[in-house]
């Protein structure tokens, strides 16, 4: 099997133009020439374009991600596998990650959004771990922009379509509408799974000889070169043509993968086990022998295929969901393969473990491609892009301009158009599209600060919150990122869990301009000094570069997932006042300002840098919270975020048993619009008895602790004398806006 | 009580309805398998919900055929107790053991809400536990829950008493808006003629504890464990 492959009859030639038009810059052409002693045939061509593509290889972000805490004492599993662990008490782990499918969703909403939950279920199951959450984060364009409605409906059909398919429980998220991302929505998913410290499984091959199996669905011709083309460069008018390399999903088969690979990993014959995500067989087979340093033998000739005449090029590159890679042990493949009769799926012996490093594909008899497996899986370029400060801030120029029509509104006024603000107002018109109850560990679901969730047969529990603050890093990208992670550990922190580990998708434009660069760049760097100073690894991510349109990119957007956990879930809060007579208080770290403010994106505000964040009072906010929860001194607590304080006040009284009402003294900052509707100052609406006023300032000092009313039952919202609300009308004002701009007429 | 819960592929409560019965209600209850014909002595079988063989069809048209159900026809026949909840409901109008069938929701849009129905007659096995006019707060979660049947049809199962659960509002009156997917005279439940096979769209196997969120889902079952306990000491008496 030393000879070179031959070219199949047919295939293009390959060249430096068929390189590029693969995506292939031509230094990284000459590279692969020089690692091959030869020009690659046009199979192996392909199989470089995937493997070294941004989305598959990181190439222009890993040097910088090496910079990001990904130990502590409660991380779990070694590095390089598909996605992080970390201990949550009584043996079990859990694993959890989020990830971009950003264009597939813009070039088909639908099937784009469905197919990034059903990848990301697999990056966890894999793990051995059974999916028992899910989370996204979505970023649609302004109302204005005659595409969003369509994009809306699909994206939260196919979230739904899918998540509630397969069983796994949708139980928090975030939705953002901004026209920064008229032409490139952001669709995140996050995927939590729990197993038993000692089931988890590896994706690292081992032993030569051991055969490979392909599980799951059959392979065609769906998504060949999603990763590539699609994820990895920007759209332009040719997007729309690109629709062919969207995937499409089919969650009951991917309910049947769950079931039938967490029951073959109970035989104990699975040695590594990987999902065929992105560049599906050539990267989830390189990958797994790559970890080994072993080589693998594929015969393309027993992959099922749902076309008799796919290409070995076709088969290869095919991005078809549902299909996993399994190398199991010698002589216990009909152990497995009994098992997945039983689900009636397809697990087929496609080639074996080899010891001589190279990555060899077999079809009809003759080598198709034989490549050293570690100059596609770990010897792909690594860029050290160049970065630059830009000349000056768009968002800082466009606050500026809006600035210009500021004309300060009344405060009830501002409040009743803040709540009708699409990104303040309620999101029920979207999640009651998503099943979040299912497998009955739901304690709080969407609409929460963050979801609660029991864990079986233990007292102990989870906490999960996806954030994010694109116009605070379109300001600032480090103190933006940082604010993010402080924002996300503070919701984590409100339901009285602690924070405990990060999985982060980074969101950016092309890092081929040097200014694109420094913000992410500047962003790794927030989120690494937030996540070091909260105690929270980072233990999986997913970078999304290229987010542009026709050369405008969008807001620089880090999208943080934290989980927390809980010692004792009985002892979680909700954001809802309860208890009439009860002190209501703000906690905060920080000053209120309308810098990255919804208010100032409404009504126009003087342009203003964002104030640096002090983290070790982040910190202190943070643990204050947790044992305020824990000694259970506070009977709710809630993050202020978009539209300020007293949004937050209003959302506080909407408790679902009854709506309650809230009286703020004006105090000397009443009238202050700004403190009623600033943002970024880190600050918390807790309510407690009386008689633990004293304890919790102990707890919280040094910060500003502030008792500033009092919840009462009149279902009213009055703050000094500037603004008396009917909490009713103002609730009917917050529940309605999305379905009011969504519903069909 | 022996329950059995039914496993298709593409279940998705099925673990749920499980979780309910053995750790929360103290059941004896075993899961069957869609392939085999034995339901193992089982004194209520539950047709739990999810998307059996992933519902590309029509709901539940597949798994009627499925060889479990088969027996689960022999069974009803039989009188024995089936409670077909959600995509079980469906697979139960499907294998014609219940008149009528459920369509898309009239909004075309899945839905998962906490719903408030009224319990139209408590002199059934599946509602004895309840009073007749009692309101229970149950969750839904489906996108085809829009009950039709003939209008005829209607008018002899509600003089026969068939519908079990109608969708009210906080006040217990029926109306479009209390209404989550359009079904006919808001039904959100029925019994055959024989009153030993009921489906519903709610579920109630997911209302047995505080903890996620409420406790009415008990009834349902409370009324069942009841009269197992009563035909127990027939047996035994």
């Amino acid at each position: 099997m030393s000879a070179a492959p031959i070219a199949l009859a047919g295939e293009p030639r390959v060249d430096l133009a068929e390189a590029r038009a693969h995506g292939l810059s031509t230094e990284e052409f000459a590279a692969i020439e020089r690692i091959l002693g030869r020009t690659p045939t046009f199979t192996e061509l392909g199989v470089f374009s995937v493997m070294w593509s941004e989305h598959c290889s990181y190439k222009s972000s890993r040097k910088h991600l090496r910079m990001l805490p990904m130990s502590g004492p409660n991380v779990v599993g070694g590095p390089g596998e598909n996605a992080g662990a970390i201990d949550v008490g009584d043996g079990w782990v859990a694993v959890f990650k989020i990830e971009s499918h950003n264009h597939p969703s813009y070039v088909e909403p639908y099937q784009g959004a469905a197919t990034g939950v059903g990848g990301i279920l697999r990056d966890i199951f894999t793990m051995g771990a059974r999916p028992i959450a899910s989370m996204n984060s979505l970023k649609f364009g302004s109302f204005d922009h005659p595409r969003t409605r369509f994009l809306v409906g699909g994206v939260v059909g196919g979230v739904g379509g899918y998540g509630n398919c397969v069983g796994v429980p949708t139980v928090a998220g975030e939705v953002m509408f901004d026209a920064g991302y008229n032409g490139n929505i952001l669709v995140n998913a996050f995927a939590l799974g729990l197993a038993r410290r000692e089931d988890l499984q590896s994706a690292r091959a081992r032993g030569a000889g051991n055969p490979v199996l392909y599980v799951g669905s059959a392979t065609g011709r769906d998504g060949i070169h999603g990763a590539s083309l699609l994820a990895s460069a920007e759209f332009d008018a040719e997007s729309e043509s690109k629709r062919p390399t969207v995937q499409v999903g089919d969650p009951f088969t991917e309910k049947l993968l769950i079931e039938a690979c967490l029951e073959a990993m109970k035989t104990g014959a699975i040695v590594a086990i990987q999902d065929m995500g992105a560049a599906g067989l050539t990267s989830s087979s390189s990958e797994m022998a790559g970890r080994g340093g072993l080589g693998i033998e594929l015969d393309l000739d027993r992959v099922p295929l749902r076309e008799a005449d796919l290409t070995p090029y076709e088969i290869l590159l095919s991005e078809s969901q549902e299909r996993m890679l399994i190398v199991a042990e010698r002589g216990r493949e009909a152990e497995l393969q009994a098992v997945f009769a039983k689900w009636d799926l397809h697990a087929a012996v496609i080639g074996h473990v080899t010891g001589d490093g190279r990555w060899r594909a077999l079809y009809r008899g003759r080598v198709v491609a034989d490549l050293p497996v570690g100059a596609i899986s770990d010897d792909a370029p690594v860029y050290d892009r160049p970065a630059c400060v830009p000349a000056a801030s768009d968002a800082l120029a466009a606050a500026a301009e809006s600035a210009a029509q500021a004309d300060a509104p009344a405060p009830a006024a501002a409040l009743r158009a803040l709540l009708g603000s699409p990104n303040v107002a309620s999101k029920r018109w979207v999640y009651r599209q998503y099943d979040s109850i299912v497998q009955s560990n739901t304690i709080a679901g969407p609409g929460s600060d963050a979801a609660v969730l029991r864990i079986k047969d233990s007292r102990r529990g989870l906490a999960l919150k996806v954030d994010s603050n694109p116009r605070a890093c379109a300001i600032d990208p480090y103190i933006g990122a940082v604010a993010t992670v402080c924002e996300a550990a503070r919701n984590v922190a409100c339901a009285g869990a602690r924070p405990a580990g990060i999985s982060n998708c980074l969101n950016y434009g092309n890092p081929e301009r040097p200014e694109i660069m420094w913000q992410f760049i500047r962003g790794v760097e927030g989120l690494r000094d937030a996540a070091i100073a909260l105690g929270t690894p980072v233990i999986s991510g997913n970078v999304s570069f290229y987010n542009e349109t026709e050369g405008r990119a969008i807001a620089p957007t880090p999208v943080i997932a934290m989980v927390g956990t809980f010692a004792d879930v009985r002892l979680h809060l909700k954001q809802y006042f309860k208890i009439a007579g009860d002190a209501v208080m703000i906690v905060r770290s920080a000053a209120p300002s309308y810098a990255a403010s919804e208010y100032a994106a409404l009504f126009g505000a003087p342009p203003r840098p964002l104030a640096p964040i002090d983290l070790g009072r982040e910190r202190r906010l943070v643990d204050g919270l947790v044992e305020c929860a824990e000694r259970r001194l506070i009977r709710s607590a809630h993050d202020v975020s978009e539209g300020g304080l007293a949004v937050a006040l209003a959302e506080a009284c909407f408790n679902p048993a009854g709506i309650m009402g809230v009286e703020v003294d004006a105090g000397d900052s009443g009238h202050d619009g700004e403190v009623l509707f600033g943002e970024g100052a880190s600050t918390v609406v807790i309510s407690a008895p009386l008689e633990n006023i004293e304890v919790i300032h102990q707890i919280f000092d040094p910060l500003e602790v502030r008792r500033i009313g009092r919840v009462t039952t009149a279902a009213r919202l009055t703050i000094g004398a500037a603004i008396n609300e009917d909490l009713a009308a103002l609730k009917q004002i917050y529940e309605m806006a999305l379905p009011g701009r969504l519903n069909r007429p | 009580m022996k329950w059995g819960v039914v496993r298709f592929p593409g279940s998705l409560d099925d673990a749920d309805a499980i979780h309910a019965l053995r750790e929360v209600l103290g059941q004896d209850a075993a899961m069957l398998w869609h392939k085999d014909e034995a339901l193992g002595g089982a004194e209520c079988i539950v047709l739990p919900g999810g998307f059996s063989y992933g519902d590309y069809l029509r709901c539940g048209a597949i798994a009627r055929f499925s060889p479990i159900m088969q027996s689960v026809a022999r069974f009803a026949a039989e009188g024995g107790l089936v409670i077909g909840i959600c995509n079980g409901f469906q697979i139960l109008c499907e294998a014609h053991l219940l008149p009528g069938a459920l369509m898309r929701n009239r909004s075309l849009a899945f839905v998962c809400d906490v719903v408030t129905v009224r319990v139209e007659n408590a002199a059934t096995p599946f509602t004895r536990a309840a009073r007749t006019g009692e309101i229970l707060r149950l969750p839904i979660k489906h996108g085809e829950g829009c009950y039709v049947a003939p209008q005829e049809e209607l008018r002899a199962m509600e003089e026969r008493g068939q519908v079990l659960l109608r969708y009210v509002d906080e006040a217990g009156v029926a109306s479009d808006a209390a209404n989550p997917n359009g079904s006919m005279r808001s039904i959100a439940g029925v019994a055959n003629q024989g009153f030993n096979v009921f489906g519903l769209m709610p579920h109630p196997e997911h209302a047995v504890e505080k903890a996620l969120g409420g406790e009415d889902g008990r009834r349902i079952f409370a009324s069942i464990i009841a009269g197992g306990a009563r035909a127990a000491s027939r047996v035994s008496g």
